[in-house]
Formats: structure tokens, C-alpha cells, sequence
């Protein structure tokens, strides 16, 4: 196998190259950095900062929650205390933990140099880390959030609110656009950058379960952002989407909240599961037993989670035969989730454990989660459901799940992954003495909770009186959150203050696992010396002088010879090589977007409309300079030959390209935004008898010609790329100019439809959904103008050829998902009224 | 034997073809007794029209989680070979697909079962 290693190869050349390819700056531009590893790094150092933060808030609401009458903190300080806990640990902790770990894990797991997009992934850490900084400093100013994480309408749309409902709505909208990005970044990551031989029966579960909730992300959170966007649209602008009054309903949003909110919960948990996934085979010993079980459970999951939103809503007077659907399903989601406790037992009874500080917390994290996990089957009935709604048992039920199925799992990965990250060991007493704490302390806080929820005790209270038996309940649930505070601040000590003394890693693969991330060097930054061929699932078991030939350079993809940061990309199924890819390195681009866009959405809380118009345009312009300069670039030569005979083209358009999947799933996502919005217009009329209040319509002259303009661009765009291909580029410009103005028209068209009919969308929710459809679909047209002209000048200035084309065909996909959404606006504005 | 489909079905995709088919038929149930509760006379009147088109609904659902069932029993080998599937073959990756795709088929086989048996139970738009 070793017959690449020809003598002239010179390897200390090699490395040098791929050293200074790889090579971060230096000072404080390695700020500038993109590297998975940094980014990942950084991602995973800020979302633990949040969560200790959102930790103190905790200790705070139980300080105040230890006696009756107390009055400690201030009522309204109270209220923004709980709010934010559990915003920032939802938001800023649970979710962007995991893409923290997935960034930082997947290459090196996939056999990957980098992930395919690093600039998207800087973008996204910048854009976390601005809003994050934003949202959790409101409460210095007395401006946190304070109708609680799930912010209800009408108190949240409220003057009691105050501006903190605008910073919760504005700042985590932010957040939920990086969170997308992530999810693009992870799909096409695991689908097309695997390593080569690594087929889909043999990537890591770790990737599995990552590619399904990048999936679930995906259907999730846009339904918040529309949501989002709805509500925003009410506090800014007086849009009645949630005042019954002028025919909205506060209902909506509890629906949009929730069909995002109940899969988060899988979000949060599907990950922490792929850390035991890997962590559990390594101290068995052996391979995990029922890997294609993990796989029926992740996806299963995946899907019936979206099942279950209702459950959090069967106090809300629902017909009962809806709720007992969502009863149903909330039952069945039990057993994918059973299914992965049972693989977990049956490869530990058959391997011989190692009871390592990781397996630690991987056992207690299980103990604590099945026992959330049966609350959750007691709260999934809806009779049982009506006696502790919105009592502390709930509150109970939802830390042992978060807490048992995330919280202790990432502790395991912390500790097990560590010397991934510096090369050393964290403490091992250290880390036994915060297991037992964490653990103990996590059962004395939250088990009593149970039965002060079940005597009656309502969240989010902000005090009791003495007599009615909640006080040592109480009492004893505050001192166990500072048993459980010390555990966590010993393992924080153990991480920032410890440094020098901790032994350091004696080998490259302190556990003797046998997946891949293994090979990892954490002193340099290259990920993997050169890219190996995989036979196994655990290769770092099965395949002899692996580790050895990766290290010395004998696999694919050895050298950075054209000084370009390279990394293979593979087809899906069987993972065979298709492409050398050229990925993007170190850039300001990025901290600048995201700190346009950041600004764009403070701008907006203030209301400073200019500002937020400006900084929207500069942003918009960043984007386009981001792509001009770094995607799409024509490579000097069509192939690279990558070892061991192995040549492989570099630019490649269509399906074939990772660019074209990243449309592909940003579009998708982006639909589920739009259908949102199509689910509240027929929301509306489903609960109104007439749904239009007397309003009249947008009629149906101008929605149609909004849409056969707006067909006739995706025609123009279509052609353009079949003429650029085969005609010629004359042709393919005068198209894209056509199919431009053809756009604009739609746009012109569309809007035209409400504003000629005079709709008021302050006087009733009808004419403000409609308005708000119709502005989604131009804002999407002149999107889509703005790729037609980016086409037109990278054909101009010959950056967009005949064979290079990768451009025009991402925009055409983009056109298909705009006719789709043209189709369905126009057709439930204009036509659907006219239809009844 | 019968071809529905092309012998060997080389997309990711069919993994999930019965998770699809749960979710629309879940969707179909909820949203048909959401309008039917909630806008009388829309849908009919008669609740009892609604449990019979929900009968039908899951009778057409779970026959097409067979029919993906037997299309993965058939990919899978028809049980020929045990798992683990982990050799670095095309054709151990594909009956890894067929083995998932056919848990799979069972999972929302029960999954479909569960969503329709409140129809036997409840009997109008109680709130």
C-alpha cells in the first residue's frame, strides 16, 4: 500500500507547505482566522460563557425562590432573570454548543481538511457572538426580556414589555440566521467532504446524528423567524397579527413558538446522544451493538419530533381529538428515544467498560434523562397534562431532560475530547469530585421541584407565602443548585486555571479510540496530513499502520503545492472521490458582514431606521464583495493530481458542487419560513367565519401578473444558463438582463396588488398577512435580481464562462424555489378569496 | 417479481420515504379535524364522516409503509445477511440502507397506528 511513497517526494517540503497554507496570523489578526479548529474553538469558549452566565441568573431566581415572602432581588429584576436564564441557555448555550463541537469534531472525524464553507462558519460565530453579547447585556441596562423564554403574546406585545421583548425577537433572530448557516455548513460538510471509502454504512454516528438535526434546523427554526417577523411586525408597525380585536390571535404564535420549539428540544438532545455515540465503543472496547438501530432512533427522532408541538398546548382549549393526535405522537416518540438507551446498555453489558470520568458523566447523564424522559410520557397525557401545566414539575421534567440528555453529556465531551484541544488531560480528581457534585446537587435542586409542582407551587412565581407547604421544598432545591454551582465552577477551574500542572497526553490517542478525529494533531493545523482511505468504522482499529501512514504523508491530498487551502470532496452514498476543493482562508469579510448585520438588527430594536437602512445596504454589499472574492474562482489547471495516481477535477457546476447544495438547503430552509407565513394566512381563516373582516382583497389582476412576470424571469434565468452553456455568452447576458427586468416587474406587480386596493394592514389582521406574503415574495424577486446582475458582471468580467458556470446554475436553483413561492403567494392571495 | 421500483435504489432519499408518509398522513389528520372543528359545516357536519375518511387515510398510509417495508426486505436481501454491514463494499452499504430503511418502515408503521386511534375514542369537537 505504501507504493506512493516514491523517494522524490520531498515529505519535509510537504509539510512545509501545508504548514504555511494552514498557517493562522499572527497578532490579533488571528482573529481573522476561519479554521475550523479556531472557529470551533472559539464557538464552544463563548456559548460556555454564556451558559455560566445564565448559570448565576439560575442561583439568582433561587435565591430568591429560598424563603416565602422574600424580597431579595425586585419583581421585575425577577422576571427578567428567569426570561433570560432560559433564553441564554436555550439559545446561546444548548444549540450553539453543539454546532461549536460539530465544527470543531466533523473534519478531522470525516477525514476532512476543513468544512466546506469556513468563511460561512467565521460568519456564523461572529454573528453569535455580537447578538449574544447584545441580548445578555440588556439586563445590565434593566432592558432584558421579561415575559419569559417563550414570550406570549398579549403580554409579550405589551407595554409592560417594554423594549426587551424587541431585543429577545431582534437578537435571536440574528442568532437564528447563524444557526442556519451552521446547518448548511454541517449537511454539506457530511454529505459531500467525507473522507474517501467512508461510505454512509460507515461514517461515525456522531455524523449521522449531526446531519439530521442540521436537518431538523433546517424545518425548525424558521417557523420562529416568521414568527418572529410577525411579531415585530405588531410591536413596530401596529400590525394586529396577534390582537383578537382586529382579528388576530395569540394562539399563532404559541403554534409558530412551538413547532420550532418542541424538534429544539431534539436539537439540543440528538447531539449530546452522538457524543455518547462515540464516547460509549471507546470504554466498551468494542463497536457500538445496533449501529443501524442508532441510525432508525436519529431519524426517527428527527421526524416525530416535529409531531409534537401541541403538547405544549393542551390547556389552550384545543378540539380534544387534536390534542390526543399530538398525545399519540408524543407517545411514540418514546420508543426511537428508548431505542438508543437500549443500544447504549447492551454495548456496555457487552464490552468491558473502563469507568473513565467521560463514561461518568455519560452513565449520570442517562440516569437523569430517563427519568425526565418518563415525566415526559406523564406530561404527553393530556388529562395528567391539565393538573401540572405550567407548574413547577414542569419545570422539573424539562432540567432532567436538558440537563440528564445534554448538559452532563457535554461535560463527557468535554472531558473526553480535551486532549483534542491542547494535547493534555483534564484532572481526574478533579472531575470525579464535579461528577459527584454536579450529580447530586442537580437531584436535590430539581427532584423536589416535582412535588412542589404537584402541591400546586406555578412557575416563574416570584414568591409564596409560608403556609401552604412549599417552603422546605423550596429551600432544599436552593441549597442543591449550589452544590451543583460548585461542581460546575471546579471543572471551570480545571479548565482555565489548571493549565500547567495537568499531565500532559502521552499519546496521540490517549483512549485508543477507533474513529478518525483520533489522528488529529493538535499542534498543527493542517487537520489531517494527508487524507486516508477508509474501510471500516473504525479504522483506527481495523486498518493496521493507519495512523502511521496518514502521518507520514503516504494518502491523498499530501501537499499544498499551489499554495491553496485544499480538501476532497466525495459523493454521498459510497464517498468516492469527485473533486479537489479549494476552500477560503483567513478574512476580515466576515467579522464585517456579521457586524453589519448585527448592526441592522440593533439599529432596528432602537427603531434608528436610518442607521439600519444603511448598515442593511453596506451589508448586502459585504456579501457580494465575500462571494466576488472568494467563491466560484476558475482554477489555473482542470485537474490536481492528489496521490497515489488519483487525479481529480477543481471546479465542478451543478448538483456536483458544494455550492449548488448549499442553495439547495438555505432555499429549503427559506421555504419553511415562506410556508410558515402560508400556515398563519390559512390559520386565520380557519378561525374566523370571514377570515377577510370586510377588508377587500388584492383582486386577482395584479397577483396574476405578478406571477407570470415573475415566471417569466425563472424562464429568462433558465435559458441563460442552457444559452451560456451551449449558444453562446452574448445570448446568456441578454437573457439575464431580460430576466432582471422581468423581476423587477414582478416585484412592481405584486406590490401593486394590496396598495391599489387600498389594504390598511393596521385595520385587520387580513389585509396585514396579505401584505406581508406579498412583500416576502418581492423582497425573494429582488433578491433574485441581485443574482441575475451578479451573474451578468462575473460573465462580464470573465469570471463566468462556458465551462465554468457553477454561478448562473446556483442562481437557476434559487429561480426554481422563487417560481415555487410566486406560485403559491399569488395564487392564496389573488385566488384563494375568490375561490370561497 | 414485481418492480416498483428500480432494483437497487441508489439515493439516500428512500431511507425516508416512511417517516414521509407519517408525517403527511399526521398532517392530513390534524389539520382535516382542525378545519372540520373549527369551521363547521365546511367539511360536513357529521363527525363521523370524519373518523371513516381518517380510517381510509391510515389504511392507504400504512399500505404504502408496506410497500416501502417490502422494498426495503428486498434491498435488504430479504434477511440474507446479518448486520453489522460495516464491510467497505457497495453492496454492504446497500443492505446498511435496506436494513435502516425497513427499521424504519416499522417504526412508522406503529407511529401511523398511533396518530389514528383517537378517532376510536373520541366522538365530536369536545373542547
Amino acid at each position: 500500500m505504501n507504493d506512493a511513497s516514491t523517494p522524490e517526494r520531498d515529505k519535509a517540503a510537504e509539510e512545509a507547505q501545508l504548514r504555511a497554507v494552514w498557517d493562522n496570523p499572527g497578532g490579533w489578526r488571528y482573529w481573522t482566522s476561519v479554521n475550523n479548529t479556531q472557529i470551533g474553538l472559539w464557538y464552544g469558549a463563548t456559548a460556555f460563557a454564556f451558559m455560566l452566565f445564565a448559570g448565576l441568573l439560575a442561583l439568582l431566581v433561587r435565591a430568591q425562590l429560598a424563603v416565602p415572602e422574600n424580597d431579595l432581588i425586585s419583581p421585575e429584576l425577577y422576571n427578567q432573570a428567569f426570561t433570560l436564564h432560559g433564553t441564554v441557555m436555550m439559545f446561546l448555550f444548548a444549540v450553539p454548543i453543539f454546532e461549536a463541537v460539530a465544527i470543531f469534531l466533523l473534519p478531522p472525524m470525516l477525514g476532512a481538511r476543513e468544512l466546506p464553507f469556513p468563511r460561512l462558519g467565521a460568519f456564523g460565530f461572529w454573528s453569535f457572538l455580537i447578538g449574544g453579547v447584545f441580548v445578555c447585556g440588556s439586563i445590565f441596562f434593566g432592558a432584558a426580556p421579561n415575559s419569559g423564554w417563550f414570550m406570549y403574546p398579549p403580554l409579550a406585545t405589551s407595554e409592560q414589555a417594554g423594549i426587551g421583548a424587541d431585543i429577545w425577537l431582534l437578537g435571536l433572530s440574528f442568532i437564528e440566521v447563524a444557526s442556519l448557516a451552521a446547518a448548511v455548513e454541517l449537511i454539506v460538510g457530511i454529505m459531500k467532504c467525507r473522507a474517501p471509502g467512508m461510505r454512509i454504512n460507515l461514517m461515525p454516528l456522531f455524523a449521522w446524528y449531526l446531519l439530521i438535526v442540521a436537518g431538523m434546523i433546517l424545518f425548525a427554526f424558521p417557523p420562529l423567524i416568521a414568527g418572529d417577523l410577525l411579531f415585530e411586525m405588531q410591536r413596530m408597525f401596529d400590525w394586529p397579527f396577534f390582537d383578537p380585536e382586529r382579528g388576530g390571535d395569540p394562539l399563532l404564535w404559541q403554534h409558530l413558538f412551538w413547532i420550532f420549539g418542541h424538534p429544539e428540544v431534539y436539537i439540543i438532545f440528538l447531539p449530546a446522544i452522538a457524543l455518547l455515540a462515540m464516547i460509549i465503543p471507546t470504554f466498551a472496547g468494542r463497536p457500538i451493538v445496533g449501529y443501524s438501530w442508532i441510525v432508525l432512533a436519529a431519524v426517527g427522532t428527527g421526524f416525530l419530533s416535529f409531531g409534537l408541538w401541541v403538547h405544549h398546548m393542551f390547556a389552550t382549549g384545543l378540539p380534544q381529538i387534536s390534542l390526543a393526535f399530538f398525545s399519540a405522537a408524543s407517545a411514540a416518540v418514546a420508543i426511537p428515544t428508548a431505542v438508543q438507551i437500549f443500544v447504549f446498555i447492551a454495548t456496555m453489558l457487552a464490552g468491558r467498560m473502563i469507568f473513565s470520568i467521560p463514561m461518568l458523566f455519560a452513565t449520570g447523564g442517562i440516569a437523569i434523562f430517563v427519568m425526565g424522559g418518563l415525566t415526559g410520557v406523564m406530561v404527553a397525557l393530556v388529562p395528567f397534562d391539565w393538573q401540572a401545566h405550567d407548574s413547577y414539575f414542569i419545570v422539573a421534567h424539562l432540567h432532567y431532560v436538558l440537563i440528564g440528555g445534554m448538559l452532563f453529556p457535554v461535560f463527557a465531551g468535554l472531558y473526553y475530547y480535551y486532549p483534542l484541544i491542547d494535547g493534555k488531560y483534564m484532572s481526574e480528581s478533579v472531575g470525579r469530585l464535579a461528577f459527584w457534585l454536579m450529580f447530586t446537587g442537580f437531584n436535590i435542586t430539581f427532584f423536589p421541584m416535582h412535588l412542589a409542582g404537584l402541591r400546586g407551587m406555578p412557575r416563574r412565581v416570584y414568591t409564596y407565602p409560608a403556609d401552604i407547604g412549599w417552603d422546605w421544598l423550596n429551600l432544599t432545591s436552593t441549597m442543591g443548585a449550589v452544590v451543583l454551582g460548585i461542581g460546575m465552577f471546579a471543572v471551570v477551574v480545571d479548565v482555565t486555571l489548571h493549565r500547567p500542572d495537568r499531565p500532559p497526553r502521552r499519546k496521540q490517542n490517549p483512549w485508543n479510540a477507533g474513529t478518525l478525529e483520533w489522528l488529529n494533531e493538535p499542534e498543527e493545523n493542517w487537520g489531517v496530513r494527508s487524507i486516508p482511505h477508509i474501510e471500516s468504522r473504525y479504522p483506527l482499529w481495523d486498518q493496521k499502520n493507519l495512523a502511521e501512514e496518514v502521518r507520514a504523508g503516504d494518502w491523498y491530498l499530501a501537499d499544498a503545492k499551489e499554495g491553496r487551502r485544499e480538501t476532497l470532496v466525495t459523493s454521498v452514498l459510497d464517498a468516492e472521490p469527485e473533486q479537489v476543493l479549494r476552500v477560503s482562508g483567513t478574512a476580515y469579510v466576515t467579522i464585517v458582514s456579521a457586524a453589519l448585520l448585527g448592526t441592522v438588527f440593533v439599529a432596528l430594536t432602537f427603531k434608528w431606521w436610518l442607521i439600519s437602512l444603511v448598515s442593511g445596504v453596506a451589508f448586502v454589499a459585504a456579501v457580494i464583495w465575500w462571494l466576488w472574492t472568494g467563491s466560484g474562482d476558475i482554477p489555473e489547471k482542470e485537474n490536481k493530481d492528489i496521490g497515489r495516481g488519483v487525479s481529480l477535477p477543481l471546479y465542478v457546476s451543478g448538483v456536483k458542487s458544494t455550492g449548488w447544495w448549499a442553495m439547495f438547503i438555505t432555499m429549503t430552509g427559506d421555504s419553511t419560513a415562506f410556508v410558515s407565513l402560508v400556515f398563519g394566512y390559512f390559520f386565520y381563516w380557519t378561525i374566523h367565519e370571514d377570515f377577510t373582516g370586510g377588508v377587500s382583497g388584492p383582486g386577482a389582476f395584479w397577483p396574476m401578473t405578478a406571477l407570470a412576470l415573475f415566471a417569466a424571469a425563472w424562464a429568462a434565468t433558465l435559458a441563460a444558463r442552457e444559452a451560456n452553456r451551449r449558444a453562446g455568452i452574448g445570448v446568456a447576458r441578454v437573457l439575464l438582463v431580460l430576466g432582471a427586468a422581468f423581476s423587477v416587474g414582478g416585484c412592481a406587480a405584486a406590490l401593486a396588488g394590496p396598495w391599489t386596493s387600498g389594504m390598511d394592514p393596521t385595520a385587520h389582521v387580513y389585509p396585514a398577512i396579505v401584505w406581508t406574503l406579498v412583500i416576502w415574495a418581492a423582497v425573494h424577486g429582488a433578491v433574485g435580481v441581485l443574482m441575475q446582475l451578479y451573474c451578468l458582471a462575473r460573465s462580464l468580467a470573465g469570471r463566468l464562462t462556458a465551462r465554468h458556470d457553477m454561478d448562473l446554475h446556483n442562481v437557476a436553483l434559487y429561480w426554481h424555489f422563487m417560481l415555487v413561492t410566486a406560485l403559491i403567494t399569488f395564487a392564496v392571495v389573488g385566488l384563494f378569496p375568490r375561490a370561497l | 417479481m414485481w418492480r416498483l421500483l428500480p432494483r437497487e435504489v441508489e439515493s439516500l432519499w428512500t431511507l425516508f420515504t416512511a417517516p414521509i408518509v407519517w408525517a403527511l398522513h399526521f398532517l392530513a389528520c390534524y389539520v382535516g379535524a382542525a378545519i372540520f372543528c373549527e369551521k363547521p359545516g365546511f367539511l360536513g357536519t357529521d363527525f363521523q364522516n370524519l373518523r371513516v375518511a381518517i380510517a381510509v387515510l391510515t389504511i392507504l398510509s400504512l399500505a404504502m409503509i408496506v410497500v416501502s417495508a417490502i422494498l426495503a426486505w428486498r434491498q435488504w436481501g430479504f434477511g440474507t445477511g446479518d448486520p453489522p454491514h460495516d464491510d467497505p463494499t457497495r453492496r454492504d452499504r446497500l443492505l446498511f440502507q435496506g436494513y435502516a430503511t425497513l427499521l424504519l418502515s416499522g417504526l412508522s408503521f406503529v407511529a401511523v397506528v398511533f396518530t389514528a386511534l383517537p378517532v376510536l375514542f373520541v366522538t365530536e369537537c369536545l373542547r
